[in-house]
């Protein structure tokens, strides 16, 4: 029970850094993504508050806990990876702002949604072929 | 850049970074949304062999519940209105089979790889950030697609 407390605390706290932020924006999101346009360097200061925040706070927890050991660079992390990011700058959305911005109910971020579901369907049934 | 907003995009970054420690420190587990999303409905993905969808669910359902809080409080939500939504669809296959293909996102690489100082996820922020830079780059100044 305290487990699953945490976590909602810590979605809704993650939530409520996105909106702060600016990231469930996605108009902002392809103003930073958008070298060529008007270029907006807030979301590199969001990506810096957030990594300054995790390098001293893992540092405290890590050793406690199991976290990814991986660390061989393949071809799978760098082409989805890719992948995710063509969609992310042709949308604006990235999986955390479009599932909070699911809460507005606005057709745009339930297509997406979606579509991001059955994408990782997908992926599920590519992979297991 | 007239829209550049520093204070907040740096007091956001900070709760976001916050509710990552947070999620390690009481459940051990990594904040990655996309990670967290897929395994919701993949038994088979959970460790230990036993799914572990619920604590993934209360994840997703605060993501959620601030969504609903911030337009409570009569906070400023962004619409946007007009984007073509076979564009948003295409684009959200793509983010869904590319986070599930490389193992991550913008928060499981992003906030909490680097983080870790992962190379694998340094890797994957510079892979999923040029390539959004250039779609986003084709799609609105070469093709036109805009809201």
């Amino acid at each position: 029970m305290k487990a699953l407390a945490s976590a909602l605390g810590a979605g809704f706290l993650f939530g409520t850094g996105l909106w702060v932020s600016g990231m469930a924006n996605p108009k902002k999101v392809l103003g930073f993504l958008d070298v060529a346009g008007d270029w907006d360097a807030s979301l590199l200061l969001v990506m810096g508050g957030a990594v300054a925040v995790t390098l001293a706070g893992f540092r405290i927890f890590r050793a406690k806990f199991e976290t990814p050991v991986r660390e061989d660079v393949d071809f799978p992390l760098v082409a989805g990876s890719a992948l995710f990011g063509i969609g992310w700058g042709i949308a604006g959305y990235c999986p955390g702002p479009a599932i909070t911005a699911l809460s507005t109910l606005s057709t745009e971020s339930i297509v997406f949604v979606a579509a991001m579901l059955a994408g990782g369907f997908l992926n599920r049934l590519t992979a297991r072929a | 850049m007239h829209d550049f907003t520093p204070v907040s995009a740096l007091l956001g970054g900070a709760l976001i970074g916050l509710a990552s420690v947070w999620l390690l420190a009481a459940n051990g587990r990594i904040a990655g949304v996309s990670g967290i999303l897929h395994g919701l409905f993949s038994p088979l993905d959970a460790r230990q062999g036993q799914h572990d969808a619920q604590w993934r669910a209360w994840f997703i359902s605060g993501l959620l519940l601030a969504g609903l809080a911030w337009q409570a409080a009569g906070a400023p939500v962004p619409v946007r209105v007009g984007f073509p939504l076979g564009w948003l669809a295409a684009a959200g296959l793509l983010v869904g089979y590319g986070t599930r293909m490389g193992s991550g996102c913008t928060s499981g690489h992003g906030v909490c790889g680097l983080g870790r100082l992962s190379l694998r996820s340094l890797v994957a922020v510079i892979a999923f950030m040029g390539a959004g830079m250039l779609a986003t780059y084709v799609t609105r100044q070469v093709i036109g697609v805009t809201s």
